[in-house]
């Protein structure tokens, strides 16, 4: 692939060991987006951008600055380059700062047709207009309660990314995604509800029919109808598959490698240990053909790799990059994320919670009283200490069958003692999302109600 | 013309003739507005753990947003290059949504709002040098650790951006700001045998560098107030027990917990929501919300504050707005958009996080007027409850108006007594509901620290919220005791 930001990035770095620098890294990202929202049939909002960044990292010995920028003029640029060096030689010297071990690398020039639709480059809004408009006619037709609306979004975009080092490492691919959502309003006497469902593939082909998003966003709307309050009480819990996936999201920012060395995580000192049920084995896959959070080298040009970071309950592997594996003695796992301008950070790339063999309606077997949750919100997640104390909503159970939807109900715990608690894993993981999970049951959680 | 629009003009060969003419592109006849957003931000950031000052980061970023408006309907675009090249596609690309091809001709510039002066800042802290705040960086990690051995992690930021930004619209106005914004961060970690905790505080404004040297209330420096309240959250968090579930009356401290506001009630009034009937307070104008206790304000011209602007991103001066008066619903938070459709007044709300998005009514500094019980009094009427005095995030679903916030410093309240801290728990609570449970407000109104950011369908802007101490008689509280 030839390209522009691969010149621009061998520049930027030449021009920082012109000035001193032991070493750099830079990305750049070119891509082109644009979304359309239809409310009530009618085209609400159109969107399209070009946009261009790039970002270098430089160091002096172990002293290092990060810099970014949106104006890619040389004359720019330049004074970045010099003002970011400047910056570098006044911080700390920190010893387990730098690039990578040069025979890590596995950065070069890929083409990966999993990860890019050619049709994003220059996708027409109209065809994505229709998307939006049957998702949302789907949604409105399934039930009368359901009038309103927040309208039904579709949205694509194309990203190439290049990479470069010293030592003439460089490296580029392409992604895309193409992605649409619906929100519908359901009323009834009792007030009104909304609820969303979506859809989100690599490829313009794999999306999923309009008429199935907005069906399903239909039917999580109106079972929220009617809601009332539960009383407080200690009960058996099932998340539906989008909330068990946020669960696992937040065990994964325990098991980056920056909350680890940091003593920010419960997790820290229980490599070999049980931290799950051995229900529980999830496993992080940046090699999955098409995966939404695959990529052919990480962000610091290093292979990604597919490992069982917690198997059969027993943690097996923090998530690491180069820095974070320097400060705990082991290696990089293939975890670095990079933003543009910033160092590297962690981050999973397509962590799935392995299906068990329950259909999802077998979770609710042998429940007398529960908690079917399809709704969480806020941010009470500790995950320093692993307390756990979120707002939720969702169904009642009642001897084994969803009863009446509850709503203004918190659900508290400790994520350790939560995943340990996992007494049966449902079989429907969605692996096309890139933290996803199959839903699961928690034997016992603290609700909170009247 | 103001300074800021002459820079946009200067750094990139444009003329005031060739965007009168980019305008009139963006118009039809089916096109009722239009603007042209140019944005030039800075942003630099150093931020020091283990004791190291470990990343410095530096970043710029530019660009235009072209936006044209017909009736309920938006086209927008936008590009990181300024150039007029960029802007006639832009102007093209936005027109799209009318679906009329004729534009129109040129729109004369010749208006230009009063000017503003909320945050003059003549020497603005990203133009300090670095060393100035790796100096700060290293004495606050000196203080918390000499304040208690238990402390074992320190891990302080500061970061500041200098934005500067010029709007050109279809109403002939010409309109530019320029934003400074510092924030200090500061997370200690403490520990005790295996029990880890983490504590956090923070503050900032659009306000210079030395402003957080000066001398506050306490007499001292004004960062170091917020290096011992992180070290004293972490050290008392040691000691917490679990929070009880259930609901109980609760009262809440002055300053931040005026969260509550912003999610219980604030996005719940933003026009667009009310416009499309989607929001649990449509329909309530003039109808009783609160308890006669309460008046909420919106105002976005308290000087150096976080959520202050001198115009808002849509041009429109910024405003002191009145939501709700003695307990009634009387006023939303409008954009340009909105309050055409609604047939209202613009109240100065229409806000955007960069040229790369579209604005929407957002909240500035929101915050509740002070009454007058004596906040001591208002725990002393408390038999068994919860005084909460420090908020994380929250959230809100602005439909069916549930709304949570996550309280990080909390007591348990015993025979009108604060008897011992709190772990950690999430509050739920219904908008339209909570505020009418108000049975006392304290004569103690705050405003918060200026560390709050609100998004909203993916965008992120810096707002600032105020409360008295209050007492809400029952909120669901989420812990597990």
């Amino acid at each position: 692939m030839t390209d522009a930001l691969t010149p621009m990035l061998e520049r930027v770095i030449a021009r920082a060991e012109s000035k001193g620098a032991t070493a750099a890294d830079a990305v750049a990202v070119d891509y082109v987006e644009g979304s359309v929202r239809v409310r009530l049939g009618e085209t609400e909002q159109i969107q399209r951008a070009r946009q261009r960044r790039v970002g270098l990292r430089v160091f002096f010995g172990h002293r290092q600055a990060m810099t970014a920028s949106g104006d890619l003029r040389e004359s720019t640029l330049d004074r970045l380059v010099d003002d970011t060096c400047a910056m570098a030689q006044v911080t700390a010297e920190d010893p387990f700062s730098g690039l990578p071990d040069a025979d890590q690398i596995v950065a070069g020039h890929f083409e990966r047709e999993d990860l890019h639709d050619p049709s994003a480059d220059g996708f027409e809004l109209a065809a994505g207009a229709t998307w939006a408009k049957r998702a949302e006619e789907a949604a409105m037709a399934v039930d009368p309660r359901i009038q309103n609306s927040e309208g039904a979004e579709f949205g694509f975009s194309s990203v190439k990314r290049a990479f470069a080092a010293s030592g003439g490492v460089q490296g580029s691919y392409r992604t895309s995604y193409f992605s649409g959502y619906v929100v519908p309003v359901a009323t009834d006497e009792d007030g009104m509800e909304r609820d969303w469902w979506f859809s989100q593939r690599r490829k313009y082909a794999d999306l999923e029919s309009a008429e199935t998003i907005g069906r399903i966003a239909a039917e999580r709307t109106l079972r929220r109808l009617g809601a009332v309050r539960a009383k407080t009480c200690k009960v058996p819990v099932v998340f539906d598959e989008r909330l068990a996936a946020r669960l696992v999201g937040y065990m994964a920012s325990a098991l980056s490698g920056y909350s680890i060395y940091r003593g920010a995580s419960y997790l820290r000192d229980r490599l070999g240990e049980q931290v799950a049920s051995d229900l529980v084995t999830i496993i992080d896959d940046g090699t999955l053909a098409g995966g939404m959070g695959s990529k052919p080298y990480d962000g610091e040009g290093l292979a990604t790799r597919r490992s069982a970071v917690v198997e059969n309950g027993t943690l097996n592997s923090y998530m690491l990059d180069t820095y974070s594996g320097r400060k705990l003695s082991m290696q990089s796992t293939g975890n670095a994320a990079r933003s543009i301008g910033d160092a590297p950070t962690v981050s999973a790339t397509n962590l799935h919670l392995q299906p068990g063999e329950h259909s999802p309606d077998q979770l609710l077997d042998g429940i007398k009283d529960g908690l079917y949750v399809t709704e969480l919100i806020g941010f009470g997640v500790n995950t320093t200490t692993g307390d756990y104390s979120q707002g939720a909503g969702g169904m009642w159970i009642v001897d084994g069958k969803l009863s009446h939807a509850v709503s203004e109900l918190t659900i508290a715990g400790n994520l350790l003692d939560m995943f340990k608690d996992i007494d049966a894993v449902a079989d429907d993981l969605d692996p096309n999302r890139a933290v996803s999970s199959p839903s699961f049951r928690i034997r016992e959680l603290t609700v909170a109600g009247q | 013309m103001d300074q800021q629009t002459r820079f946009f003009l200067d750094a990139y060969d444009l003329d005031q003739s060739s965007l009168s003419r980019v305008l009139g592109d963006a118009l039809s006849s089916k096109i009722d507005y239009a603007d042209l957003y140019f944005e030039h931000t800075s942003f630099e950031a150093v931020s020091m753990e283990e004791g190291l000052v470990k990343k410095a980061n530096r970043s710029l970023d530019q660009g235009v947003g072209v936006r044209a408006v017909a009736g309920d309907k938006t086209g927008y675009a936008h590009s990181d290059e300024i150039d007029l090249r960029q802007l006639q596609a832009a102007a093209k690309a936005a027109r799209v949504i009318a679906e009329d091809s004729a534009s129109r001709g040129p729109v004369a510039l010749e208006k230009q709002p009063a000017a503003r002066d909320l945050y003059r800042v003549p020497n603005p802290a990203i133009d300090r040098p670095i060393k100035d705040k790796l100096a700060l960086l290293n004495r606050i990690d000196e203080v918390a650790r000499a304040i208690d051995p238990r402390i074992k992690e320190v891990h302080a930021s500061f970061a500041t951006t200098l934005k500067t930004i010029a709007i050109v619209n279809a109403d002939g106005e010409m309109v530019g700001d320029e934003r400074p914004l510092c924030r200090l961060n500061v997370s200690c970690i403490a520990q005790d045998g295996s029990e880890r905790q983490i504590g956090s505080a923070g503050g900032g404004g659009r306000v210079p560098f030395d402003w957080f040297f000066e001398s506050s209330a306490d007499a001292e420096e004004r960062f170091l107030f917020w290096v011992r309240e992180a070290a004293r959250r972490a050290l008392l968090l040691l000691d917490a027990k679990p929070a009880p579930a259930g609901t109980f009356p609760v009262v809440l401290g002055p300053g931040w917990p005026g969260i509550l506001l912003h999610e219980a009630i604030g996005h719940g009034l933003e026009g667009d929501f009310n416009r499309k009937g989607t929001s649990a307070f449509a329909d309530l104008m003039g109808k009783q919300v609160a308890s006669p206790l309460c008046t909420v304000i919106d105002d976005g011209t308290i000087p150096n504050r976080r959520g202050s602007l001198n115009v808002d991103d849509e041009g429109t001066p910024t405003q002191r707005t009145t939501l709700i008066k003695d307990g009634i619903l009387v006023g939303y938070l409008q954009d340009k958009m909105n309050s055409r459709l609604m047939g209202v007044a613009a109240t100065g709300n229409g806000r955007r996080e960069s040229y790369a998005h579209i604005p929407m009514p957002r909240m500035t500094n929101t915050f509740m007027l002070a009454g007058e019980s004596e906040p001591d009094d208002i725990i002393k009427s408390v038999d068994k409850g919860i005084y909460a005095v420090s908020f994380g995030g929250g959230q809100v679903d602005i439909t069916s108006g549930k709304f949570v916030f996550s309280m990080n410093e909390a007591y348990l309240i015993e025979g009108g007594e604060i008897t011992h801290p709190l772990k950690g728990a999430t509050l739920i609570g219904s908008g339209p509901d909570v505020l009418t449970k108000v049975t006392h407000v304290g004569n103690d109104l705050g405003l918060d620290q200026g560390v709050g950011t609100c998004g909203k369908e993916g965008q992120s802007v810096p707002v600032g919220v105020g409360l008295p101490t209050i007492l809400v008689d029952g909120i669901t509280v989420g812990g597990t005791a």
